[in-house]
């Protein structure tokens, strides 16, 4: 009867029945892997709950107070305002301790669910015309993503988050020409200024989330619309989508993936410690922890900064400092060769058809190389990124093992770009060329009582040289 | 009951015990472990009992097969006419030369107006990267206050320290070394700021910023902890291995009259990373 009445509604004042009816009856492929992009619009769903309730608590100020909480051993220390805030939110705040943890879990998993779900894009050719701008958007929020973790772990003002903060001044020093001002003009002057924690938080809960609700929105919008790309199941016909209708099933299995994902997320938060500042102390500006590990999104960039040569550029009474190509340059051009891979591959393979089916990795064995090869490259400057906790546990010097992962950084993707563009080709020789099934032999008793043998090449999949899986089935449920 | 209607009423079940028995732990104040445990059972329980009922009790109709929207359902004409209508609302406002550009005009200096907020964002750098709190005459003192006197130290070891009135300065921070005087290969003109083997830097890497932690006695190195860029200590911290590209400004130091240690001076480079405006 409610249904009725709204549905009625709708219609006389937006013309909507028909749209309800198309969009609740619309079908949406389903694949495991399908399922990567929504634990990241889930987790940072949970970013927005649990966010919304530590900005209650937090004070985004660096002036200084003397620690009086709970916690003995920062009993009397001169902390910042916002270190002493973040301190209560974890000892004394109801519950605080759970949504603090939760919320920084939630921020690892947004990323690597993207992260995740980029590969599966690019793995499988999703990018493809028409999809191109899909892709820019997620590439887009793959950087917005690491941007609000990045604000989010500095606004504690403790130790690490200090030291993280301040190599990032120093990067944007480093720009030629601007540096300095755009260094002075973002961090309100000098680091370590004032300014810098309110204005971290600022950006951290009000202007990078905006974008991120915005691009989340287009990027959802515009799968809606361009319907999802699919393994296409055999004998449908190309311009067709099969799949679960949304209303129920699709929705109820993709209302409990969000919670699973919730579950997991506050399981996290509430068993495994993370980001435990009290450990690290406030910050000071003259000291540095050590080891120091930034979370794992930036683990490249740290790498990056390790292994890079100490080259700097002088010339007519100015410097372009060592920072400016590894902390400034190369993550740019990483950025932006990702951002238009789908125009690149298109130019080089001179393809302007309009794409619908999802591809298998060997179908495109480059592509496949390429993306493997990238996948190496980046766990190299992760490891090297930690390079100091390694050398500890491998027993070799620092030195040495930076030695072994320069020389690692340019073999290994090019061995693992050869192997996998190999692998691809052989598997995608054997799906043209397949295994031909034996010809089926039929024994039939005749009237005289002897056998008739016959050679049928008749009945389903039976003909001598038709393939034996071509295309993985899409998925059956039970 | 079906068996898949049992696993999904036993989930809720379970979600519904989970979150009663939240509101118990939380009044209790039990800590994050339980607390967590328990949001993850409640929601867990609705997550597992919603996947049970769409994939093993709703019916399964065979997955439906839909046409694929067209994604270019215009005609030619269409997108020809679509065209047109942008194009003559353009040739519209062109036609109008004078005012058209006046408009663009207006637009680019409503451009430049924008920029006023910006710069109010920090102050200009002038020549601050240039120069710390160090004058000649300043005492070197510790981080809480300490005057720092020329027998602090024992060859081998090292201290952080500040000009007195600016302990906890960021840009000021040194530090100051012992070696054995004999060992020191500083060139003729900054030989005279290290007295008797005591010898000052400025203790932020000159790679990316960070506080150099680490001073290496056997080797007389100061290492960082962020990039391991490291310093020799006994030949003005010339970079010897990592990313630094440049050696760290020294703070010419002497002992007073009273034994105490006083800067003669700024550093002799500016301090920290690089940027464009150094030389």
């Amino acid at each position: 009867m409610i249904v009725r009445r709204l549905v009625d509604g709708v219609d006389e004042r937006l013309d909507g029945t028909s749209f309800i009816k198309r969009n609740l009856r619309k079908v949406f492929p389903d694949h495991w892997s399908f399922m990567l992009g929504e634990l990241a619009l889930y987790s940072f769903a949970l970013l927005l709950l649990t966010g919304t309730f530590l900005s209650l608590f937090f004070v985004a100020s660096p002036a200084e107070t003397v620690y009086r909480g709970p916690y003995a051993p920062l009993q009397g220390r001169e902390v910042s305002l916002a270190y002493d805030s973040v301190l209560r939110i974890s000892f004394e705040v109801r519950a605080g301790l759970v949504m603090r943890q939760t919320h920084h879990w939630s921020a690892l998993v947004f990323v690597a669910a993207m992260t995740a779900h980029l590969v599966r894009v690019f793995f499988t050719g999703a990018f493809r015309k028409p999809r191109e701008l899909s892709w820019i958007i997620g590439v887009t929020l793959l950087v917005l993503g690491i941007g609000a973790g990045f604000t989010g772990y500095s606004l504690p003002d403790d130790l690490l988050s200090g030291t993280g903060l301040r190599i990032i001044y120093s990067a944007v020093l480093s720009i030629p020409v601007i540096g300095t001002w755009l260094a002075y003009l973002f961090f309100g002057g000098e680091f370590p200024s004032a300014e810098l924690i309110p204005r971290l938080f600022v950006m951290h809960i009000l202007l990078i989330p905006a974008l991120i609700v915005g691009a989340l929105s287009a990027h959802l919008a515009l799968v809606w619309h361009q319907t999802h790309t699919q393994f296409r199941p055999q004998g449908t016909p190309e311009e067709s989508v099969t799949g679960t209708p949304v209303w129920p099933k699709f929705a109820l299995k993709s209302v409990g993936l969000a919670f699973m994902t919730f579950a997991v997320l506050t399981g996290l938060g509430g068993l495994v410690q993370i980001n435990p500042i009290w450990l690290y102390g406030p910050f000071l500006p003259y000291s540095a922890p050590s080891p120091a590990q930034p979370d794992f999104y930036a683990g490249w960039l740290e790498g990056l900064l390790r292994l890079w040569p100490n080259w700097e550029f002088h010339a007519f009474g100015h410097t372009i400092g060592e920072l400016f190509l590894p902390a400034v340059v190369v993550p740019g051009i990483i950025f932006t060769a990702l951002a238009l891979w789908p125009f690149i591959e298109a130019r080089v393979t001179r393809d302007t058809a309009m794409h619908h089916d999802a591809q298998r990795p060997r179908e495109v064995p480059v592509r496949a190389g390429v993306g493997a090869a990238g996948i190496a490259f980046f766990v190299l400057l992760m490891l090297a990124g930690s390079n100091d906790v390694l050398a500890k546990y491998l027993q070799v010097e620092v030195d040495t093992l930076n030695g072994v992962l320069k020389v690692l950084l340019f073999v290994v993707p090019v061995l693992v770009f050869a192997i996998t563009w190999w692998i691809c080709r052989d598997l995608r020789a054997r799906d043209a060329a397949p295994i031909a099934r034996p010809a089926r032999v039929e024994f039939r008793r005749n009237a005289a009582g002897g056998f008739d043998e016959s050679h049928d090449g008749a009945g389903p999949g039976a003909g001598p040289g038709e393939p034996v899986a071509a295309r993985p089935a899409d998925r059956e449920d039970p | 009951m079906k068996r898949p209607e049992r696993i999904a009423a036993a989930a809720f079940s379970v979600a519904i015990a989970a979150a009663l028995a939240l509101f118990v732990a939380y009044v209790q104040g039990s800590g994050p472990q339980a607390e967590g445990v328990l949001l993850a059972l409640a929601l867990g329980g609705v997550g597992v009992g919603l996947l049970v009922w769409a994939t093993r009790l709703m019916p399964h109709i065979r997955d439906e097969t839909q046409p694929r929207k067209k994604t270019t359902p215009a005609t030619e004409a269409d997108r020809e006419s679509a065209v047109e209508t942008v194009e003559a609302g353009v040739d519209e406002i062109k036609r109008r030369r004078f005012l058209s550009r006046l408009l663009v005009g207006a637009a680019g200096a409503l451009g430049l107006a924008a920029l006023i907020p910006i710069r109010s964002l920090g102050r200009s750098p002038g020549d601050s990267l240039f120069r710390t709190k160090w004058t000649s005459g300043a005492r070197l003192v510790t981080s809480d206050g300490t005057p720092v006197t020329s027998s602090t130290l024992e060859i081998g070891s090292f201290i952080t320290v500040f000009p007195e009135g600016h302990e906890g300065s960021s840009d000021s921070q040194a530090v100051l070394i012992r070696v054995a005087p004999d060992q020191l290969q500083l060139p003729p003109e900054r030989g005279a700021g290290a007295p008797d083997g005591l010898v000052a830097y400025s203790k932020i890497c000159t790679h990316a910023g960070c506080p150099l932690g680490l001073y290496l006695a056997a080797t007389h190195e100061l290492r960082c902890p962020c990039h391991q860029s490291t310093f020799d200590v006994l030949d003005s911290a010339r970079p010897v291995y990592g990313p630094a590209p440049r050696p760290l400004p020294q703070l010419p130091i002497e002992i007073d009259g009273a034994g105490g240690l006083r800067a003669t001076g700024d550093f002799t480079d500016p301090v920290g990373p690089s940027f464009w405006e150094e030389a």
